[in-house]
């Protein structure tokens, strides 16, 4: 987020970021070693488990998709030089409005419901972020502690509406009932059949994902091919000199977060509709937070945001395997995440002043 | 509703309060000097561990207490150096020492004890002992001094009344001390501080120790007070409240202490009851639980009276040449 310095452009978008992930990657190796496991099989299980076969790739495009959808709405947050921590809750609020959808709506055929469920939980995750975007925008509330208090106040709203009222009678378990079969998503091996592409038929990898394909592109010409678009990045540049050429800054905050929280809550259309099927309490399991890493990595540019979140749905699934077969467990993605966002998002500096004093000396040369 | 129930809500309302009330001064003082910190919540984590860890290794609690001390400064060292020394995203780096907590816990939790992420359970001396006040036994039968004195003020682990104790001290180290005067100072004109020949980055490492310091106390009160051991992402959203807390008191230790209270009361009354009816109207638990958090957007909103944060908070600063 901060000013390119000296740096040529391509070494701000490639090398910057690939850094920071291997610094990244070098501090977990270590911990790997420190706790008596071997890095370089860990790598070698992560690779195969998450790439190695079609059940591996399913697993990391199913996680990729969510991460798509995350990443993007922090994405966009950010070129208004917003952050939104909220996307935790505004995916799981939307979770919400997919069940609605999916529940109490008769669909005739899935293709109907998608669009259902997708307009359902857009509109449910830019409600939830709607009113931390008025707070900031009209009373000068900080949004990211605003956004923080939603993900928890939504977690509350989400534990009460199953509690009390989607929990079929008789039920103990805090979950909605299963959504009709009419609502069923192909998955992407009934999608690759017909091409004569066989593809496991156990990952939950399903048509959401060219949907968060689709909001890339529909992401990008909105940023730079739209006059809102401009607005935005105009806004997130320097808020005095768009307010100086007429740009309403609630507007564009209000507008940004409920874009931002539409695409976080999108998210929940792969999860609760594409895999779950029926709303549980904890359908989001930290993929808004992913999208913070998954923006940071990809420098807010829609294409960025789909090869880290490629990056991250191959470090889910990789984690995954690396829990099953060795002693390192599921969290260890989590310290990956974590030093991923730290390098790419808190200490951009460090990693970016020897770069630049590298290319000043190579120029000067 | 009798009095022994009146009488054990309080009871657990002081306990509850108690690592609120550390990593709400921690965040306090934090940002009083201009380093907004939303990573007490991970700072809390990694102390709850570390304490539940080596007590249990040592068998001594207070062992534990100071590991856990250092492991949250670490913490806060990490912090100050994105935020102070590399002048990056103050509330980027507080996500990421929040994930780094709950991941590495459980990491090397899983590693050291192998039971799926938490601590073996504490006792004896690996626990941190409870307190009975002088004359609260014999003061227990005394009518209304009796179930207030031994029932919910005696009896509590030491740290909790090092915890109300922080309150006066912590409003007189920034009220009443030329350290507190320049913490504050650097938090809302810190060009004015470095014009006047004192290193703002020297101060706000100060406070970011302070901070780490109270946050290793509230995990330890975690984990070998409150509870007899370290589970997984035991602190739960505790680091957010204290935050919310710290909020709600506009940045001072006195108010900070009603407001962790009145947290620590609603955590209680969750805890204790499931639904609660007023008047006919059935209040749910989930109502309960949300309560802080919908308090804390409707005091930032400023709908009651409007809580501004030091004026420089979130800034790094640059020094003029």
């Amino acid at each position: 987020m901060s000013k390119s310095g000296k740096l040529p452009h391509w070494a701000d978008v490639t090398l910057v970021p690939l850094t920071s992930v291997a610094l990244a990657f070098v501090i977990s190796g270590i911990l790997i070693w420190a706790i008596g496991e071997n890095p370089w099989a860990a790598v070698k299980l992560m690779v195969d488990g998450a790439f190695g076969s079609s059940y591996g790739w399913g697993y990391t495009l199913y996680y990729a998709t969510n991460f798509i959808f995350t990443g993007l709405a922090v994405s966009v947050a950010f070129q208004a030089r917003l952050f939104n921590i909220g996307g935790e809750g505004q995916a799981a609020l939307a979770g919400l409005g997919v069940a609605l959808v999916c529940l109490y709506i008769p669909w005739p055929h899935w293709s109907l419901a998608l669009v259902g469920a997708t307009l359902g939980a857009a509109a449910f995750g830019a409600a939830w972020a709607f009113i931390p975007a008025w707070l900031q925008a009209k009373r000068g509330s900080h949004i990211v502690i605003t956004t923080i208090m939603f993900n928890f106040i939504a977690a509350s709203v989400l534990g009460y509406f199953l509690v009390n009222v989607l929990r079929p009678q008789g039920s103990m378990d805090p979950a909605s009932a299963r959504f009709p079969s009419a609502t069923v998503l192909p998955k992407l091996h009934e999608m690759l059949r017909p091409l004569g592409i066989p593809f496991s038929t156990v990952p939950p990898v399903n048509i959401s994902l060219f949907l968060a394909i689709g909001m890339c592109f529909a992401v990008w010409f909105m940023l730079w091919r739209t006059r809102l678009g401009y607005q935005i990045r105009a806004f997130g540049e320097s808020e005095p000199a768009a307010e100086y050429a007429g740009i309403s800054p609630v507007k564009i905050t209000i507008y940004t977060m409920l874009i931002s929280g539409g695409l976080a809550g999108m998210m929940a259309v792969n999860s609760v509709m594409g895999e779950q099927q029926r709303l549980v309490l904890n359908a989001v399991e930290g993929a808004g937070f992913i999208g913070i890493a998954v923006a940071l990595m990809g420098r807010n540019h829609p294409f960025g945001v789909f090869l880290a979140a490629i990056l991250f749905g191959f470090l889910y699934q990789g984690g995954a395997e690396l829990a099953l077969w060795t002693g390192i467990p599921r969290e260890l993605i989590v310290v990956i995440q974590a030093l991923v966002i730290l390098f790419t998002g808190a200490l951009d500096n460090m990693v970016r002043m020897p770069l630049t004093r590298l290319f000043a000396m190579r120029r000067a040369r | 509703m009798d009095i022994a129930v009146i009488v054990q809500v309080l009871d657990s309302t002081l306990r509850l309060a108690t690592p609120l009330l550390f990593a709400c001064l921690a965040g306090l003082i934090s940002e009083r000097a201009g380093v907004f910190d939303i990573g007490l919540e991970g700072k809390m984590l990694v102390a709850a561990f570390t304490a539940a860890a080596i007590a249990f290794v040592s068998g001594n609690v207070w062992i534990g207490v100071a590991a856990a001390i250092l492991a949250s400064v670490a913490l806060s060292l990490v912090h100050g150096l994105a935020s102070i020394t590399f002048r990056g995203n103050q509330l980027i780096s507080g996500v990421a020492i929040n994930f780094l907590a709950a991941g590495i816990t459980v990491v090397v939790a899983q590693n050291w004890f192998r039971q799926g992420g938490r601590t073996p359970s504490l006792s004896g001396d690996a626990r941190m002992p409870r307190l009975t006040l002088p004359f609260a036994d014999a003061l227990r039968d005394v009518p209304l001094i009796g179930p207030i004195y031994s029932g919910i003020l005696s009896g509590h682990a030491l740290l909790v009344y090092v915890a109300f104790l922080c309150v006066p001290l912590t409003w007189y180290m920034l009220f009443r001390t030329r350290f507190g005067l320049r913490l504050r100072a650097v938090g809302e004109n810190p060009a004015a501080v470095d014009t006047s020949g004192v290193s703002v980055t020297a101060l706000r490492y100060g406070a970011v120790a302070i901070c780490g310091v109270l946050c290793g106390l509230a995990g330890a009160y975690l984990s070998t007070g409150l509870s007899a051991g370290f589970v997984k992402d035991m602190t739960a959203g505790r680091g957010f409240i204290a935050l919310a807390a710290m909020i709600f008191a506009k940045w001072r230790p006195w108010p900070a202490l009603w407001a962790v209270l009145l947290f620590g009361l609603l955590e209680a009354v969750a805890n204790r009851f499931q639904n609660i009816e007023i008047f006919g109207l059935t209040l749910p638990v989930q109502a309960m639980q949300a309560l802080p958090y919908i308090l804390t957007v409707v005091i930032l909103a400023g709908f009651v009276g409007k809580a501004i944060p030091p004026r420089a908070g979130g800034q790094a600063y640059v020094k003029e040449h």
